[in-house]
């Protein structure tokens, strides 16, 4: 067991618990914050992502001792009804989901994406994504949505 | 006593489930409570039913709660499938609803002491001449809703009189889905809530003869152990525990062999070479039959496909004494509990089975499968809560598959290409295994106890209601003669049950590759052949429509190629007409997907539009990617890599036309696009590529083959 100390949300974090359980396994156990979904556990559907840094990261796949001193960000620190991000708000406006199983790790993908990229165009978004995986086929609506929001951010 | 035939009759679901305030209940915030027996899988039916309901009272939508579907109280309306939601619950709660008005116009009419004509609702108001009012919620304490529909006891308001049917309302669930409010049942949170797992083996069909439970019982946190037979599985007291004690489980763990299983490089030999129960689905004779001037026979094959949920199925259960509660994303909260009551031998009045929101599903997953396991384990966890999910492995190789299929047709031409004759034939496993249907259940972990029952062998609905292997393959052309025949296989090495559109994905494709073919081979234009053998005018509608927005036929440019898919789903419910655009050479790229579809009333056009995208998107994935794959005793397609499904950027553009048509009665959208979908864009590779391809996936692979088989 180790304490391990990280900014979740902005909100500095600790943890006691062994380095090599997963981010996901932190967030959804200990930390009880289900926003971040498991999917397949091994990196390769994006249902789990969360941003560290500015990157869009498998919390599945990222261990415990890794995010040491990092900045996290997940789906709960992105937004809320009361202050919904630009994202979530663009989501709703394009109804960009079927089941929605997907969608927190998708959103954190893009939230990522826009904090690089303020203006992706098409090919950039899906490139941004395709480590995402969505089986209901929402996919055109989901990149959308993420232009309506990167359009609705870049107004002064 | 006989009835007239033109004696009002109550929908059938609302005839099954008559009580009204089993449907639908008035509450004292102000609120309408909807409880339809129909589940959300992501399809976006409960918003549709709560248009269907405000439309009827003349509420404002915002005011009507939608209740998950509970054994405990909700209608019995049997499985939320087969794209049949909007007709049997949106009929059902739109009789419901205008029964339910004019009570109340009644009873405000008694206590306001005006005439009901007089009388308006505006949003649950009620109010008449002089200023006179009431409403729903002040009535309510005085009508009863505890009574039985009544045949033609009201009639539903007019299509025009209608304010949200036909409007894009956004869907009720989406924002706590975008703002990660626990909506799904993985993140139910429940007091002293457990974790289980469950071990099952690697091998296809291995018993377990073994189980050393030593590394497992040193997990921190371990709450137990259950073993029957060969179902195994631990409860601990965290996730991250039941995963580390599953682990120790499985090193200690003995199997016998797996079971064999097919060439997965040559199904059509396999399921050929089985025992079969065969049918003759329908047979059309001619009045002057034509004179065959040749045969042609094709054969097309459709792999086992996964459902592969984005979600790994998950259940909660709870025991009570000798009373089970459980928490489940299955589709059919009434059938689960049969088959619970066959395998738990308890009456079903100690089971309840209350519906989450899981993963889309798109038909029989392991959804029921979990639900089970989760009761099982929970026995032994001292009436604490118990959360069992399966792994993304499991999910991939032990919840049932689509069954795989290999159609045969051969259709007699005449001097002039013409179609004489038509011949049919499917050789499958049944398409539905679903529980709660038969006198044995169909949940995977009763095949593993100590005392098992009988693995359960798929069979198919009857054609009355949509059929299995056979859906959409009676032609709904207008051919002069035809005989369709279904071989299903009586014996199952792979698990199947239904996928969505069960058949007709694979019929679709095979009686619109060999129309496309026999057209070229006439040098008939594709779609003028296709018009010229319907007569049913919103079939012809919908091809019209869509060859006017797809331009057919854009210009033929190196490396691209278009193609037309259509049918009218089940022969019975929503028409779709598609075209493919692609481009390819080794590989196959779908550039865009052009579709019209007609589904009667479409009560959320955007809700259409966005099943049909979805539809085409997933059919897309399933054409060019997906299949299940074996060894000759283990399925090896266990994770994404292995069973990759279309991302993001291979997904093509997807432009949709929705034909309304208030008038007429609607019908689901989900299963549409998938069937002409396959079809369009194996057409398409012959425009192309000049290939006729006719065992999916279209691969590099499958194109390479096509080229050898090639006269």
């Amino acid at each position: 067991m180790a304490d391990i100390q990280f900014r979740l949300n902005g909100v500095a974090t600790s943890v006691d618990a062994d380095p090599d359980r997963s981010l996901l396994d932190i967030l959804r156990g200990p930390l009880r914050m289900t926003g971040a979904h498991f999917g397949c556990g091994a990196g390769e559907c994006g249902a789990c992502n969360v941003i560290i840094g500015d990157r869009a990261v498998a919390a599945c796949d990222t261990p415990l001792w890794s995010v040491r001193d990092k900045d996290i960000i997940t789906i709960e620190g992105l937004g809320s009804a009361a202050r919904p991000h630009p994202l979530q708000r663009a989501f709703i406006a394009e109804q960009a989901m079927q089941c929605g199983y997907c969608i927190a790790g998708i959103l954190v993908s893009a939230a990522a994406l826009l904090m690089r990229n303020p203006a992706p165009d098409d090919a950039a978004i899906r490139a941004a994504l395709d480590r995402n995986l969505c089986r209901c086929g929402a996919h055109n609506r989901i990149v959308r949505a993420i232009q309506r929001a990167a359009a609705e951010m870049a107004v002064p | 006593m006989t009835v007239p035939s033109s004696a009002p009759t109550l929908p059938a679901s609302l005839a099954a489930n008559p009580k009204l305030s089993s449907w639908l209940k008035f509450t004292s915030d102000g609120t309408v409570a909807l409880s339809p027996g129909k589940v959300e899988i992501g399809q976006g039916i409960v918003t549709a039913l709560a248009q269907i309901a405000a439309d009827e009272l003349d509420v404002d939508i915002a005011r009507v709660q939608m209740v998950r579907a509970s054994t405990a109280a909700s209608p019995n309306e049997g499985v939320t499938s087969g794209s049949l939601s909007i007709q049997q619950s949106g009929r059902a709660i739109r009789q419901a609803c205008a029964e339910i008005r004019q009570i109340f116009l009644t009873a405000a009419s008694e206590r306001l002491g005006a005439d009901i004509g007089g009388l308006a609702i505006a949003d649950g108001m009620i109010s008449g001449p002089g200023n006179i009012r009431t409403s729903y919620w002040e009535l309510a304490a005085d009508v009863s809703l505890d009574r039985d529909a009544t045949p033609g006891a009201a009639a539903a308001k007019r299509s025009s009189r209608r304010a949200l049917a036909g409007r894009s309302v956004p869907r009720l669930d989406v924002p706590d889905k975008v703002f990660a409010r626990p909506r799904f049942i993985h993140d139910t949170a429940l007091p002293d809530l457990l974790h289980g797992r469950v071990l099952r083996p690697e091998l296809s069909g291995a018993k377990l003869t073994e189980l050393n439970e030593d590394g497992a019982r040193a997990v921190a946190g371990l709450v137990a152990i259950v073993r029957d037979g060969s179902f195994a599985g631990v409860v601990c007291a965290t996730e991250y525990g039941a995963d580390a004690a599953l682990q120790a489980l499985r090193k200690g763990a003995t199997w016998s062999a797996g079971e064999t299983l097919p060439d997965d490089n040559d199904l059509a030999a396999f399921l050929k070479a089985q025992p079969v129960e065969t049918t003759i689905i329908a047979t059309k004779a001619s009045a002057q039959p034509g004179a065959a001037a040749r045969t042609i026979r094709r054969q097309y094959i459709r792999p086992y496909i996964a459902h592969a949920s984005i979600a790994p199925s998950c259940a909660i259960a709870q025991w009570t004494e000798d009373r089970v509660r459980v928490w489940s994303h299955s589709q059919g909260v009434y059938l689960l509990r049969s088959d619970l009551a066959l395998v738990l031998n308890l009456p079903v009045e100690t089971i309840t089975v209350e519906h989450v929101e899981g993963a889309g599903c798109y038909g029989h997953n392991a959804a029921d499968d979990v639900a089970l396991d989760a009761a099982l384990l929970a026995k032994a966890a001292g009436g604490r809560p118990v959360r069992v999910q399966w792994s993304r492995a499991d999910e991939m190789t032990h919840a049932p598959f689509g069954a795989a299929m290999a159609i045969e047709i051969e259709a007699d031409l005449d001097a002039r290409n013409e179609i004489v004759g038509w011949r049919h034939a499917i050789w499958s496993n049944g398409h539905t295994a679903r529980p709660g249907r038969a006198a044995q259940p169909g949940l995977l972990a009763a095949f593993e106890l100590a005392t098992p029952f009988p693995r359960l062998i798929s069979t198919n609905p009857p054609q009355a209601n949509g059929g299995g292997a056979d859906r959409n393959a009676i032609p709904f052309y207008e051919l002069p003669a035809w005989q369709i025949t279904s071989h299903r296989l009586l014996t199952m090495p792979v698990r199947t049950s239904a996928l969505r559109t069960l058949g007709a994905q694979g019929n679709v494709f095979a009686i619109e590759c060999l129309l496309d073919e026999i057209a070229a081979e006439r040098n008939e234009d594709p779609v003028a052949f296709r018009l010229r053998h319907l007569q049913d005018e919103r079939a012809k509608d919908v091809i019209r429509a869509v060859a006017r927005r797809a331009g057919w036929k854009p210009a033929k440019t190196s490396g691209t190629g278009h193609g037309i898919g259509f049918a009218r789903y089940k022969n019975t419910g929503a028409y779709c007409a598609v075209v493919a655009e692609i481009e390819g050479e080794q590989d196959i790229r779908v550039k865009r997907l052009t579709i019209a579809v007609d589904v009667g009333e479409a009560i959320n056009p955007d809700g259409v539009v966005n099943q049909i995208e979805g539809g085409a998107i997933q059919a897309t994935s399933w054409v060019l990617k997906e299949r299940v794959r074996f060894a000759s005793d283990r399925i090896t397609s266990n994770s994404w890599t292995d069973y990759p499904i279309l991302s993001f950027t291979e997904v093509p553009a997807v432009d949709v036309e929705v034909i309304q048509r208030v008038e007429i009665e609607p019908v689901g959208a989900g299963e549409a696009a998938h069937g002409p979908v396959t079809a369009a864009i194996a057409n398409a590779v012959f425009d192309c590529l000049g290939i006729r391809v006719r065992h999916l996936p279209i691969t590099r692979d499958s194109l390479i083959a096509a080229m050898e088989l090639a006269p």
